[in-house]
């Protein structure tokens, strides 16, 4: 049996985000994170990097792309705005990137739905946490009856939020809302994103709204709900529901719609910030899981 | 009582009937009613007037309760009728997004007001600049401002005012400033940010005191004051437009507006509109006691309905869970835990 290859990969922004995904990384059987840079030499992943015997630079991308050794892949955990500037970077270096960011600049991926769709893009879309965590629940639906709009309602603490996602609010909920339509399925959706600053620091939650048609099969959605649960666990083992999905009757300012709603709640591993911090846990669990596949796949061409 | 013959500073009062008033009628203002209500502050002279959705811009939703009329439509509306005022909007990074902004702008609103939890301002800064490019005026609020201590309320106010705000709020969103409590928090916020900008205050009636307490904010160094006809708001509802002219001329205060007109705009416009009547201190009490968001009782009151619980166990289980405002979600999930709770204990009882 051949042995095989680890893929070489790095993670660009080092803050809450590029740190947990760092610890992850770290424990890959597939993965060899041989390269972490950032902006700013203060950032929480460069210590925890170095003790573990890896590469790191405060220069970033130029001093990543200078290396005369590439990685195959790139992580990018940095901020919207700095995705877009380096993504024509990477695609130029010849280097798949996956965007932990909302910058949106390749096709979305969700491990739990489409991991297979787009396993040749060169940039691959992570869409948002928020997003990580709705959009399974929307395609469980879609998948079963119509789902004329999906909504929703993303609550993280304050603390797990760093200076890049805040700058970026906005294409947190424009991305995400964008992600329930093509990726989910919805014929229309909307994301909205809390921050709490509640001490001791709240779990991530997620409700999910669905408009859906009153004669839609209820059981039949409740148990696709509940394989697409299963199926999220996989890569963010703290996904759960908090109550069973609940269904309203049509009401007239709904345009006569009934609707399900599903109450997500998102603990983390505590893998950099304790297990509140739920929202980095599904996007570097979705990140590694990504990855790995990609990985899997080129070790099947051989 | 007597009042100083000195001239005091005029007050800017900005309505907010139109905005966090819709909260009051479930957000199912229509067009013709808003025209009616923009038409009756602008010929009383109130210089500014808010139309949004209470959630704010791209508030219509599952969560907050979806709007009657497209707002951006109700904003045109507004903008036609008015012919001093101004029309503002309300943007909640999380829940408006800038393309709702550069909606508003273009069928002519003036004025951001660009709303974040108290402790959160830095998620605004994209927001102020959106609106600085589209040439708007840009005004900040802190909500829940009794959350933070006034020294950390100015520092979240540094923030705004350096990312563009001509003005930054203390919002008491759950009417749970009492007196001496805004006045420490309007003071702080006017020593930190006084030379660049101006402070503001949107009082809540929860505790009865929002022209009360409105009124300590101006003599604290506050010149932006909301209210609202008819108290309308979320909760027990705002500081009363109509009481707050003449209080403020009572006391001195030119606010250039006439008080006589805004009486009349409560009484003839705004109150046969009102199909319940406002959650009085009553109702809004507890959100003012346990600082749990006024905005949340309209929906712990569908969802006391629907699974049959007292509205004031879901009320109180909400503040002392730390919900913050925006998080309307969570009210079903706390009315199945009651339930979940009760069946539990059912199930005790019954095995013994």
């Amino acid at each position: 049996m051949a042995v095989m290859s680890r893929a070489s990969v790095a993670v660009v922004g080092p803050g809450n985000v590029g740190t947990d995904l760092l610890v992850k990384l770290l424990r890959s059987e597939h993965l060899d994170l041989r390269y972490v840079v950032g902006v700013d030499p203060a950032s929480d992943g460069f210590s925890l990097a170095r003790e573990s015997g890896v590469a790191t630079s405060a220069e970033g991308v130029d001093w990543l792309l200078s290396r005369a050794d590439l990685p195959e892949l790139v992580f990018d955990a940095t901020s919207a705005a700095a995705h877009l500037v380096n993504a024509p970077r990477y695609a130029e270096a010849g280097v798949r990137v996956v965007d932990l960011t909302p910058a949106a600049a390749g096709p979305f991926v969700c491990p739990a739905v489409n991991l297979d769709r787009h396993a040749s893009a060169p940039n691959l879309s992570l869409i948002s946490c928020g997003g990580q965590a709705a959009v399974p629940m929307v395609r469980a639906v879609s998948r079963v009856a119509p789902v004329i709009y999906a909504e929703v309602v993303t609550c993280v603490a304050s603390r797990s939020v760093g200076p890049g996602a805040r700058a970026n609010i906005d294409e947190f909920t424009a991305t995400t809302a964008r992600a329930l339509e093509s990726v989910g399925g919805a014929g229309r959706g909307k994301a909205i994103v809390i921050l709490n600053p509640v001490e001791p620091p709240v779990v991530m939650r997620d409700t999910v709204f669905c408009a859906i048609p009153a004669d839609s099969d209820q059981g039949e959605i409740t148990s696709s709900i509940l394989r697409a649960v299963a199926e999220v666990r996989r890569y963010a083992p703290g996904y759960a529901l908090r109550a069973e999905p609940q269904f309203d009757g049509p009401r007239p300012e709904w345009r006569g719609l009934a609707r399900v709603a599903v109450f997500l709640v998102v603990r983390g591993r505590g893998d950099y910030l304790p297990p509140y911090a739920g929202n980095l846990d599904i996007m570097t669990g979705a990140a590694v899981r990504v990855a790995e596949s990609l990985v899997r796949e080129r070790v099947g061409a051989l | 009582m007597r009042t100083s013959t000195a001239a005091s500073d005029p007050v800017r009062i900005v309505d907010s009937t139109l905005r966090d008033g819709s909260h009051a009628l479930s957000h199912q203002f229509t067009e013709g009613q808003v025209r009616a209500v923009v038409h009756a502050l602008d010929a009383a002279g109130v210089p500014a007037i808010e139309v949004s959705h209470g959630d704010g811009l791209g508030g219509s939703s599952f969560n907050y309760g979806f709007g009657l009329e497209d707002e951006i439509g109700l904003v045109a509306a507004a903008v036609q009728e008015a012919s001093r005022a101004e029309i503002a909007v309300r943007l909640v990074p999380g829940v408006s997004t800038i393309e709702d902004l550069r909606a508003a702008h273009e069928v002519g609103a003036g004025v951001a007001r660009i709303a974040t939890y108290c402790t959160e301002a830095d998620v605004s800064v994209q927001h102020f600049r959106a609106a600085a490019d589209l040439g708007m005026r840009a005004v900040g609020f802190l909500m829940f401002a009794h959350h933070a201590s006034p020294r950390a309320l100015a520092r979240q106010a540094r923030i705004m005012v350096d990312s563009g705000a001509e003005c930054v709020y203390v919002a008491d969103s759950a009417g749970a400033l009492a007196l001496a409590t805004v006045q420490e928090r309007v003071a702080a916020l006017v020593r930190e940010i006084g030379a660049d900008a101006e402070v503001g205050f949107h009082g809540h009636q929860n505790l009865s005191l929002g022209v009360a307490n409105s009124v300590l904010a101006y003599h604290t160094g506050a010149r932006w004051i909301d209210g609202a006809l008819c108290s309308l708001g979320a909760g027990a509802g705002n500081a009363s437009i109509e009481v707050l002219v003449p209080v403020f001329e009572r006391l001195g205060v030119p606010t250039g507006v006439d008080g006589a007109a805004v009486l009349a705009a409560a009484a003839d416009v705004v109150a046969p509109m009102v199909q319940r009547a406002q959650a009085g201190p009553g109702a809004g009490l507890p959100a003012g006691q346990s600082g749990g968001f006024s905005s949340f009782l309209r929906h712990a009151q569908r969802a006391a309905n629907r699974y049959d619980i007292p509205v004031h166990e879901i009320m109180h289980r909400v503040g002392e869970a730390g919900y913050v405002g925006g998080q309307e979600d969570v009210i079903i999930d706390v009315a199945l835990r009651i339930l979940d709770e009760r069946d539990a204990v059912g199930t005790v009882r019954s095995n013994r």
